[in-house]
């Protein structure tokens, strides 16, 4: 087996943004305060062009990390053994930072439905998940951070908390988490949970990245208000008190600023990933 | 009862199916219209998809259209691969067969068009051929040589005026009279380009991409039309970086 | 067109073009598609909205009555086109 212990440590705990291409210039012109980028591994699954050299020129300047929205690990059916290939050969000549993927199910039956679907928590799909992560460790040789998802629904037949899920399959395989704190704050909305117990019940020490993002407020059709993982906006500021919670009992952590849509131009990115950085700088100055 | 992720596919794209039992909402009763983010993010997503591949039959059947056809498309053809840069492969050929489009004949070409525009974004990078090479083969020996193509060219060919209609949405171009044009799409560097090429001259490149010799593409295009200008055609597939290979044959024609 | 010819006509074609590519890097008249990096299409958003894409029960299938007049096709005029269609021009058609 390959020594795969701590890759993902090889983020730097450090304000870090989602990648989009038309900040390429801006970016190599001047990126600061970022140190680190996250790329979607899907859109680089290409054959050549501008995008792979993209990447090849950002990753000669930035640690990079590969984050999956197409592996369905929490898929009924068996991972695609081709898209696992595809990854293995992405991450084998970019040598990523970090990989992670997500606690979702995203295809069936051979139809990718481009979405991060709902699991519920039970022993039968514990070890579904398990299944699938050694699977993926073992073709990437490497660990993999897997991150918590955004919940709009809950599932009756549930046995276990998602805190509970996520330690019990980090325990059993060995890998990290990837703690996104938007999407604490919208399941907790939407399910009514308390965001901060989350945030205790979580396995911290396992915490490999953090992401923040925008959410958007609908509401149910009962009366009830609902917050869409839109990545849409700027990150809402009860989501920025929610990090400094995390961090409190965390520490300091490679965060990432994302943005999916209605991207504004790089300084708007920037600005944010620096009030990131002043968070994590305050963190050092402050005694525990 | 356990929610099978079946139920959940369907209901997914079917919304006159209910949203699977065993979903529920905050207050454990039925998920009901939350079940609806997800189908919402499956249509939006994928219709965005759609959108980002297919700019021009988006502005040629215009926005609110655009999205109905997708809706249709989508749960017919849904992706089967998670690379979204690939999804729609299918769209010309849907766009074809979709009788409330039927009028608009030109729409599945326009849509190969764009669809050959992106396969030529994504393709594999090529060093171009070094054209000196021509000049270092005796001339006896040019009719067995074989140009090799770069991945990234591709040739629509088409009864409708397929380009003029792409320039007319897309860059202000004049407004598209009629005829057939042939658009050769190359990747000089990483930008694909397009150039309307005549008759004679999407012969011999379809010859080319064939693996026919240079001597046998020669005669396509002649046969095409007798007045096919090979310099030309060699001066255009040169300029634009479409030759990755040179290889000299064994015999003649 | 006999051998001889036509090695002569390849020759001439071949000196032809590798004289004009030596002058010029690129040649003219194509037109630049994507003058900047086309978007990523996976992401890991959410759509905005609950309810507007996925939920709509409306039948499109076989019938045009839900599309509407709209779309740059309307301006495209040519000849016997319903909704500005383009009319199939045979005449036109590469042989093959």
């Amino acid at each position: 087996m390959p020594d795969r212990s701590a890759l993902f440590d090889r983020l730097p705990s450090a304000p870090g943004v989602g990648y989009k291409p038309q900040h390429f210039t801006a970016i190599m012109d001047d990126a600061s305060p970022v140190e680190w980028l996250e790329v979607h591994a899907e859109n680089y699954m290409g054959a050549g062009g501008r995008p792979l050299a993209q990447l090849r020129a950002l990753a000669e300047r930035f640690a990079i990390s590969v984050h999956g929205v197409g592996l369905s690990i929490g898929g009924e059916g068996r991972l695609d053994p081709d898209h696992l290939a595809r990854l293995r050969h992405l991450c084998g000549w970019l040598n990523p930072a970090s990989f992670s993927e997500h606690l979702a199910w995203s295809t069936h039956e051979g139809h990718f439905l481009n979405d991060l679907l709902p699991l519920p928590y039970t022993r039968a799909t514990l070890t579904r998940v398990v299944g699938h992560i050694d699977e993926v460790q073992d073709a990437l040789g490497r660990r993999m951070l897997l991150e918590n998802p955004s919940s709009y629904l809950a599932f009756a037949e549930s046995t276990w908390s998602e805190t509970e899920f996520l330690d019990e399959v980090a325990r059993r395989t060995g890998c990290g988490l990837l703690l996104d704190v938007n999407n604490v704050f919208v399941s907790a909305t939407n399910l009514g949970l308390d965001a901060r117990t989350y945030i205790d019940a979580f396995a911290l020490a396992r915490v490999g990245e953090i992401h923040l993002g925008g959410h958007d407020r609908d509401e149910d059709g009962e009366g009830a208000a609902i917050l869409i993982d839109s990545h849409g906006r700027a990150v809402a500021e009860p989501v920025w008190a929610l990090l400094d919670y995390t961090l409190a009992r965390a520490g300091a952590k490679p965060i990432l600023i994302e943005r999916d849509a209605d991207i504004p131009d790089w300084p708007v990115l920037a600005a944010e990933a620096a009030r990131a950085g002043v968070v994590l700088n305050a963190l050092g100055k402050v005694p525990a | 009862m356990s929610v099978a992720q079946s139920a959940f596919h369907d209901a997914l794209f079917d919304s006159t199916h209910p949203a699977p039992p065993g979903l529920t909402d905050r207050r454990g009763r039925p998920a009901g219209k939350r079940f609806d983010v997800y189908r919402n993010n499956v249509a939006v997503s994928l219709t965005e998809a759609l959108e980002l591949g297919f700019p021009c039959i988006n502005r040629l059947i215009g926005a609110e259209n655009f999205k109905k056809v997708a809706g249709v498309f989508l749960r017919r053809h849904p992706p089967r691969n998670p690379m979204l840069l690939q999804y729609g492969a299918d769209f010309p050929d849907f766009l074809e067969g979709f009788a409330p489009l039927s009028h608009l004949g030109y729409l599945a070409d326009v849509a190969r068009l764009e669809q050959a525009l992106r396969l030529s974004y994504h393709a594999a990078d090529a060093v171009p051929a070094n054209a000196a090479t021509l000049e270092t083969l005796p001339p006896e020996a040019l009719v067995g040589v074989r140009l090799r193509l770069a991945p990234a060219v591709r040739l629509v060919r088409s009864r409708w005026p397929v380009h003029a209609i792409w320039a007319f949405n897309m860059e202000n171009g004049l407004k598209p009279r009629p005829g057939a044009q042939n658009t050769l799409v190359t990747r000089p560097g990483f930008d694909p380009q397009m150039t309307v090429i005549d008759t004679a001259t999407a012969a011999f490149i379809v010859a080319l991409i064939a693996g026919e010799t240079l001597g046998q593409a020669h005669e396509h295009a002649t046969g095409a039309a007798a007045d096919f200008n090979l310099a030309a055609a060699l001066t255009l597939l040169l300029g634009t970086s479409a030759i990755a290979g040179i290889e000299p044959g064994k015999t003649g024609a | 067109m006999n051998n001889t010819v036509k090695i002569a006509a390849l020759a001439g074609a071949i000196t032809a073009a590798l004289a004009a590519h030596s002058t010029s890097a690129n040649a003219a008249g194509q037109e630049k598609c994507f003058g900047v990096a086309m978007a990523g299409e996976n992401d890991c958003k959410a759509g905005a909205g609950t309810t507007c894409a996925g939920t709509s029960t409306v039948d499109y299938q076989g019938n045009a009555r839900t599309l509407v007049e709209a779309g740059t096709c309307t301006q495209i005029e040519l000849p016997g086109g319903r909704m500005g269609s383009l009319e199939e021009l045979d005449r036109d058609l590469p042989q093959s």
